[in-house]
């Protein structure tokens, strides 16, 4: 085992204000939450010194952009790690397009790095407010799953904190168990320190993006094997209180990096912040104002099909152009459900679904369907072949039963739902729709028998200890 | 530009460097621990458009016979500097440092007698070259003696008055000092305290103080709002004070 000696940790003086030890001014407990927007108590730390931090704690979050539980501390006395600070780029192999990186650095700061260069991220999920090590924990995928698969398939090696407070570096011929449970691994292996992975060179800052209104489910379905094959990127926006005939209609868009020749001469402008300001009150968004946003969106694109260069910020990230979105929800909080329908299922099955999904009602503006390509590697890695959905959904007194009755759906069909959004899927479903668990389980028995790394979803779906 | 920083592997001094770095300027790293060091050399390289090396030297605030040899190598390296950055210092709440008296000595050690040492030794480097820029981070909290910052707030006092003098005396040879006033920032040395309102983010202290540095200023507070939050509390009369919490 390489253990790395932790001299970071060693200097004897203090000539940098954070060396004042943490525990002179504990954090304040406060409340530590999801993007979900439902908090439990609890207090993080946060320093540059990630190595540190991570000493006997027993869970790292980094941007919070996970939905549900997943970064939040199973009990309120339990010791988080923040690894936002620990941002370094550590290696940069322009020429090679590897990159090393601490585990707390974001996507947003290593985009503006690498696209001028030529380079990007071989893989970005929805929000380029993700650190590397989420993006590694929750194994993201993104536009191009189809081609590329997800983010853990790019990653050549880490360096991990384990439990037992050693540090060692894995890759997929060292520690090969540890690094492909802890890709997907919801940060349940061990500590997250540092990541390092390939790049993709891209030929312009620009999109080229095509995109087509569909009327209707299972045009949307073929609308996008179409474009698969055509489209390194691919994904579409379903009005999903569309009902009858109309059911799953929405907007198909498929994507590739334009050409140097194609590309504008300029720089994709990069729009100026807009936040959310206050918490919405929760009537804000309901089933009239939803309905509203909808059919604005859908006939916005009024042209059966359009074609035109767009930047990768409105492309990969709308949803980012508003900071702290997620209070239109207001102190609710909301949900994401997301789950995979497998191909073999076939389209059928997911025409259920969206019967199922919009009989059931839930009436959120944003529902995304993507295909997905093979299963990863990653022990718990979401995505396996097949058909993605995901729609955000208000905490309401129905909201449990909504989510039983969708995970009853997916279990019969052999589908799954995606960790990093969960926040109310019951043990006894995700053990039905996981025959993976024993594996992943048997990987902590070896790496973490005290189950000393754990989090409010750990114990919510995996029985550890509260 | 070619700038010596102090303290730059952590908080605004990192994102100082990141910035300096971004637009080309050569920079060299002092700080404590020699693999932290070469981590953030690393970082800076990966940000500079030419991809050009960052050097870097051990130089530990409480052991002022590191700073010569630091700021030799840095001019080595560099070829003769033109700026030297610091933000290192130590930080304590007042209640660790009333409870700590020997913590109290080497806070107010580091911050203003080791400080003022450090700063002499490049301010003779620099005038000898026919000036340059000296940009030291001092704090609101030596604005005024307050409660929670007595201790800290009179080290942060001392360097302040030390700068002004310094930018009297030298500005006419060419020397450019500026004083770093920041106010509540959110970084690791603040992480375990309660923000109060007009905090800042690093990044932005970074923007705000490299224009302020660009434009000659001698005094920058940032966020830029703290200047009248400041003026403020200067103002109040001392039955206030010593009723007020802050």
């Amino acid at each position: 085992m390489n253990t790395t000696s932790e001299n970071m940790n060693a200097a004897k003086t203090t000539t940098t204000p954070q060396a004042v030890p943490a525990e002179k001014a504990p954090a304040p407990m406060g409340t530590i939450m999801g993007w979900g927007r439902i908090g439990v108590s609890g207090r993080e730390l946060l320093s540059e010194d990630l190595p540190k931090i991570t000493r006997g704690a027993n869970l790292t979050r980094g941007l919070g952009r996970s939905y549900g539980d997943s970064s939040l501390p199973a009990a309120a006395s339990d010791r988080v790690a923040n690894a936002t600070l620990a941002n370094r780029v550590l290696a940069f192999d322009e020429s090679r397009g590897i990159l090393r990186a601490e585990a707390g650095a974001s996507l947003v700061e290593l985009n503006k790095l690498l696209m001028p260069r030529g380079l990007f991220s071989p893989v970005t999920p929805g929000t380029k407010f993700v650190t590397l090590g989420g993006m590694v924990a929750s194994d993201v995928h993104g536009k191009n799953h189809h081609r590329e698969g997800c983010f853990g398939a790019h990653v050549r090696a880490m360096k991990v904190r384990l439990a037992d407070d050693s540090i060692v570096e894995c890759s997929p011929d060292t520690l090969s168990d540890l690094f492909y449970g802890t890709i997907g691994g919801m940060g349940l292996l061990g500590h997250i320190l540092e990541v390092e992975f390939e790049l993709a060179r891209i030929p312009s800052q620009w999109i080229w993006m095509e995109s087509e209104r569909v009327d209707d489910i299972d045009s949307f379905i073929t609308a996008l094997n179409t474009a698969a094959p055509k489209f390194p990127m691919t994904m579409g926006w379903i009005d999903c209180l569309s009902r009858g005939r109309r059911m799953g209609r929405g907007i198909m868009m498929a994507g590739r990096w334009a050409s140097a020749e194609e590309a504008k001469r300029t720089d994709p402008m990069r729009l100026p912040d807009v936040t959310v300001p206050f918490e919405f009150p929760n009537i804000a968004l309901n089933p009239a104002t939803a309905l509203a946003f909808n059919t604005v969106y859908y006939w916005k694109h009024v042209a059966r099909t359009m074609a035109r260069l767009v930047g990768p910020e409105p492309f990969f990230y709308p949803l980012d152009a508003v900071l702290e979105w997620n209070r239109v929800y207001g102190p609710r909080g909301f949900t994401q459900y997301q789950c995979v329908i497998p191909r073999k299922a076939g389209p059928p099955a997911v025409r259920e679904f969206m019967t199922l999904l919009t009989r059931l009602g839930g009436a959120s503006p944003l529902c995304v369907i993507k295909d997905c390509g093979p299963e990863g590697k990653g022990v718990l890695s979401f995505p396996l072949e097949g058909t993605s959905i995901a729609v955000d959904m208000a905490v309401s007194p129905d909201l449990q039963r909504i989510i039983d009755e969708l995970n009853a759906f997916v279990i019969a069909a052999g589908g799954r739902v995606y960790l990093t959004k969960d926040r109310f899927t019951r043990p006894e479903h995700f053990r039905a729709m996981e025959p993976r668990l024993d594996r992943f389980m048997a990987l902590r028995d070896k790496w973490d028998p005290q189950r000393k790394l754990r989090s409010a979803q750990s114990v919510r779906l995996f029985g550890d200890r509260a | 530009m070619k700038a010596v920083l102090l303290g730059a592997t952590t908080g605004m001094g990192r994102a100082i460097a990141r910035l300096l770095a971004a637009r080309g300027d050569q920079l060299f790293l002092l700080g404590l621990d020699d693999a932290d060091l070469d981590r953030s050399a690393a970082d800076l390289c990966a940000r500079h458009p030419s991809h050009a090396s960052v050097g870097h030297a051990v130089c530990d605030l409480e052991d002022p016979d590191t700073f010569a040899s630091a700021l030799d190598r840095a001019d080595a390296a560099l070829g003769g500097f033109d700026a030297v950055i610091v933000t290192a210092a130590m930080y304590a709440t007042q209640d660790a440092l009333e409870a700590d008296t020997e913590l109290a000595r080497r806070l107010v050690t580091v911050n203003y007698a080791n400080t003022v040492v450090f700063c002499e030794h490049a301010r003779k480097r620099l005038l000898a070259r026919g000036g340059g820029k000296l940009v030291v981070f001092s704090s609101v909290a030596g604005e005024r003696g307050r409660k929670p910052v007595a201790i800290y707030g009179s080290s942060k006092a001392g360097i302040s008055a030390y700068l002004e003098a310094l930018d009297h005396k030298f500005h006419g040879q060419g020397l450019e000092v500026l004083c770093v006033k920041p106010g509540f920032v959110r970084t690791g040395m603040t992480a375990g305290l309660k923000a109060p309102p007009f905090a800042g983010e690093p990044e932005d202290v970074a923007r705000t103080v490299v224009a302020a540095m660009d434009r000659g200023e001698a005094v920058v507070y940032a966020p830029r709002v703290w200047s009248a939050v400041m003026l403020a509390i200067r103002s109040l009369p001392r039955a206030v004070m010593r009723r007020i919490n802050f």
